[in-house]
């Protein structure tokens, strides 16, 4: 939402169309070919993509008057915020609970919209992939402060709120991939991505985290580490949390260095 | 890790499930645990608020004995207050561990914890990660438990839905079958002890603040199986939230609290835009009904009478929404105050709040009820263990706002090492070997089968609406006894034409379907609980309101409910609360009174009501925040309050006048 000292009314959908076409790219199961297929829902007020998925999960049946199997997609929270259905919508990757039709139509000016899976991510079924590399790539960069135990010790380390605050950017990331869909040099995990190194500088920050920087740092030295990184900056521009991605790289990229000049002098 | 022999598999990987799995693996044993989400997306996600703990960094005097009154006070005295007394003291504990995890909560000056006010006390109790605490306290803990998966210890089942417990002759808790979502493989999980930590059941209402995953499913499933389901009557329904096709998105309180107003056109038709209605032609309802409180009378008052509106036809075009207005407040206040949650209504509405009214309907938001345990967190099955929203230990009929977080994580801390102790101690027979577990398998897989075979013409979705309307319509705010016994037979209906639902889906890989048919039966089965409890207890105490029983009758009914399955119908029985502590006194909003911040001052220095009486005190939750806004106040002038410029907005119950 901008500052502004006017209300800049939303454009709206002013003349919406009595119905609304949904292209969905469909795949039976990983190794099968994907086609196309399109269904007809009538238009209504405040639809999102979600809801018109489950208007076609109802009554399966495509516009030409065929029925066919229900599209399978994810979603849970459907506030933005657990990062499950996350799909490509008119070519951007976005989540699809907080896609709007009237703004697709809007923006695209036709009645159709698209969906595809990501396809970074090895595809399950329709639009549902598995993300589990992701996860895997937090273990690989230790993204967790370690503890003592989990017994009252007391409160954490102080902090300002000025740190806090630059962590608390980095510590919303809900893991939903949109930056490896965006970045031009993640496939396959050949990379652990922009999401991975996000989470390492969060915990390189904390000051207990910090005492373990140089294994998070030696996740991102390997083969798949932060090197691969080509400043295309996709990945910033591709959150849909606003996460400064592109200054977690930078500051991550800056200890890497350090730590592989240096860092041999504290073994 | 070397492993001591001990497997415990926990269902749900929500806080009170990772806070379990956490303790559990700290102290050596392994855990299964097994989650229909990867757990990290789980409902904790979307609590915003914050967390409640009294640690009294403000020097106002808190304690975590005011916590627990507070806390038994909002719950209408319906909780045991043993575990309640319990939490409040380990919750100070609680936020400190998520402090030391790397949570980045907001900070005072000198880098301490910031605590702020919330509803329902007068002290500032709540530590917050900005506006997503729930999301921050989640992935702490999806941290530490991905540390020790790394380790060996955790084994997750991600994409998994627990189907039902394996239970012995002796009926002890061995275990439990799951299902792969992708393949639907069954697959036995035997375990020396089980917790569950699965959520609350706010899709049995269709649409409600909850995740899609939040069906109470495996809770319904150890229902039928011999679990006690306790105080299923009481569920939660926030008054603001934004009804979408798809589920209700939650519109904090905080936007009354900055002077939001709430209003229905005088006519219901009237076509023309909300900032054309002129003043005269508004039904500012809650102001005219409540002149002292206005728009920040408590939140079960407030859910009533927009229900009430709404159901009376008097909604915005005559439809289930009110407005709740902030365009009379500067656009350069609301984005500073209220940036966060206003963004979620554009983003999802595609209006602008600060320019457009939003409109806004209650929402289902928790249950206070669950699966019965004790204060070691046990259900009655031997070797079955829950913890979190689906126990019904902590808040009695109502939920104090920001105790939600802490409830979760203190239910996996009680729980994680009375499951071990418990499984220390189990007699070990030869389970995997004495048929049990392919018996349970089997029936599974047959209940399956039969699903996948049915090729009736019922729509499992349609019967899904049909549920979520009769719930919300006849379960939530308002209950009569004659709609609710209506409302089971309309369950018992659904149940009778599920028999004839087709699954509709010829490809059986990563299908939706059966999962879904699978939950919508266990849905069924838990709405009857919810609405036979609601049917039975005539009297209205917390979020249980009955117009023909408006008081709350202790005589009768300060007492759980317990509901058991039976093929027939769930079988109700009453316990007794332990109420050691705090003697039950009323709980009124009525006869307050606006007071200066000063009042407020002596009425904390008039010290707590204990069993002797006393003075008592009350902030109606939301009047922490002055109304930015003259023209409410003016309103509020001319009804003879005593608001003045400049003072504090607080509250004060002067109950046990006697």
């Amino acid at each position: 939402m901008s500052e502004t000292n006017g209300h800049h009314e939303k454009k709206r959908l002013t003349n919406p169309p009595p119905t609304v076409d949904i292209k969905i790219q469909r795949r039976e199961k990983p190794d099968a070919a994907a086609h196309w297929e399109t269904f007809e829902i009538p238009y209504r007020k405040n639809l999102n993509v979600i809801s018109a998925l489950m208007e076609i999960r109802k009554n399966p049946v495509m516009k030409d008057g065929r029925p066919t199997t229900p599209p399978v997609w994810d979603m849970s929270c459907l506030e933005q915020v657990c990062g499950i259905c996350t799909m490509v919508i008119d070519g951007r990757v976005r989540q699809s609970c907080s896609a709007l039709v009237d703004d697709l139509l809007l923006a695209s000016g036709g009645n159709t919209i698209s969906l595809k899976p990501m396809s970074k991510f090895p595809n399950v079924r329709d639009l549902r992939v598995d993300r589990s590399r992701m996860f895997d790539h937090l273990k690989q960069v230790h993204a967790w402060v370690e503890l003592d135990g989990t017994h009252d010790l007391g409160p954490g380390p102080r902090m300002s709120q000025e740190t806090v605050h630059e962590r608390y950017a980095y510590s919303r990331c809900m893991t939903c991939g949109c930056c490896l869909e965006a970045c031009p040099q993640y496939h396959d995990g050949n990379y652990v991505g922009p999401q991975a190194i996000v989470q390492a500088r969060l915990f390189n920050m904390h000051p207990s985290g910090k005492m373990n920087r140089d294994e998070r740092l030696e996740g991102l030295m390997q083969e798949d580490g932060i090197t691969n990184c080509g400043n295309a900056q996709n990945c910033v521009q591709g959150c849909p949390m606003s996460i400064p991605i592109t200054r977690a790289i930078y500051e991550t990229n800056r200890e890497v260095l350090i730590h592989g000049l240096f860092g041999w002098l504290r073994k | 890790m070397a492993s001591n022999g001990l497997k415990i598999a926990i269902v749900g990987g929500g806080l009170a499930g990772l806070a379990a799995a956490m303790k559990i693996a700290e102290q050596g044993h392994d855990v299964d645990m097994i989650s229909v989400v990867p757990v990290k997306r789980s409902h904790s996600v979307c609590a915003q608020g914050g967390i409640n703990g009294a640690v009294n960094t403000k020097g106002e005097g808190d304690s975590t004995f005011k916590h627990f009154d507070d806390t038994v006070y909002v719950g209408d005295f319906l909780a045991n207050q043993k575990p309640v007394k319990q939490m409040c003291e380990m919750a100070p504990q609680i936020i400190y561990l998520f402090d030391r995890m790397g949570v980045p909560f907001s900070r005072t000056q000198e880098g301490l914890l910031d605590f702020r006010r919330f509803g329902g006390t007068l002290h500032h109790r709540t530590a917050f990660a900005g506006a997503s605490t729930g999301q921050q306290l989640l992935y702490a803990l999806d941290e530490q438990v991905r540390k020790y998966e790394s380790a060996g210890k955790v084994n997750k089942f991600e994409g998994w839905e627990m189907l039902s417990l394996i239970l012995d002759d002796h009926q002890v808790c061995r275990g439990l079958i799951a299902m792969n979502l992708q393949t639907l493989e069954l697959k036995a999980f035997n375990a020396d002890a089980v917790i569950m930590a699965t959520g609350g059941p706010g899709m049995v209402f269709g649409k409600s603040t909850n995740s899609q995953t939040c069906t109470g499913s495996a809770v319904s499933a150890c229902y039928q199986q011999g679990a006690k389901y306790a105080n299923g009557e009481f569920i939660q329904v926030h008054p603001t939230s934004i009804p979408g096709e798809d589920k209700l998105r939650l519109m904090s309180e905080s936007a009354r609290g900055e002077g939001g107003r709430v209003w229905v056109p005088r006519d219901p038709q009237d076509k023309r835009a909300p900032k054309d209605i002129p003043d005269a032609e508004r039904n500012y309802f809650l102001e005219e009904k409540y002149p002292a409180y206005g728009n920040l009378v408590p939140r079960d008052i407030a859910t009533r009478e927009i229900f009430q509106v709404c159901i009376e036809g008097g909604g915005v075009n005559g439809e289930n929404q009110v407005y709740l207005d902030l365009t009379h407040i500067p656009a350069a206040v609301l984005t500073e105050k209220l940036g966060a949650i206003l963004e979620i209504y554009e983003m999802f509405v595609g209006d602008d709040p600060r320019y457009v009214p939003m409109r806004i309907f209650p929402g289902v938001h928790y249950s206070m009820g669950g699966l019965w345990v004790d204060f070691e967190q046990r259900t009655n099955i031997p070797g079955l263990f829950a913890a979190g929203e689906c126990d019904y230990s902590i808040h009695g009929a109502n939920r104090l706002g920001a105790n939600s977080l802490v409830s979760c994580v203190y239910g996996g801390f009680v729980a994680a090492p009375s499951a071990i102790d418990y499984a220390k101690n189990v007699e070990r027979k030869n389970t995997a070997t004495n048929g049990i577990h392919a018996g349970e398998l089997k029936r599974q897989q047959e209940i399956n089968s039969q699903i996948i075979k049915n090729e009736g013409k019922e729509n499992q979705y349609q019967l899904h609406e049909e549920l979520g309307k009769v719930m919300t319509d006849n379960v939530t705010v308002v209950r009569y006894n004659d709609r609710l016994k209506a409302t089971d037979e309309k369950i018992t209906e659904l149940q009778d034409r599920f028999k004839r639902i087709s699954i509709n889906d010829s490809n059986l890989w990563a299908t939706q379907a059966v999962p879904h048919a699978r939950q919508l039966w266990n849905m069924l089965e838990l709405a009857r609980v919810i609405t036979l409890g609601a049917l039975n207890r005539d009297e209205s105490r917390g979020a249980h309101y009955k117009p023909d029983f408006p008081e709350r009758n202790d005589e009768k009914f300060l007492k759980t409910t317990i509901a058991e399955w039976s093929a027939e119908s769930p079988v109700l029985s009453y316990e007794a609360v332990e109420i050691g502590l705090i003697e039950p006194r009323k709980r009124d909003y009525s006869s307050g009174k606006k007071a200066k911040a000063a009042g407020a001052q002596e009425a904390k220095d008039a010290g707590l009501p204990l069993k002797e009486g006393g003075a008592t005190q009350f902030v109606a939750e939301g009047f922490e925040q002055k109304p930015e806004n003259t023209d409410r106040q003016n309103i509020v002038n001319q009804k003879d309050a005593q608001i003045k410029d400049g003072e504090s907005f607080l509250e004060i119950h002067e109950n046990d006048k006697s």
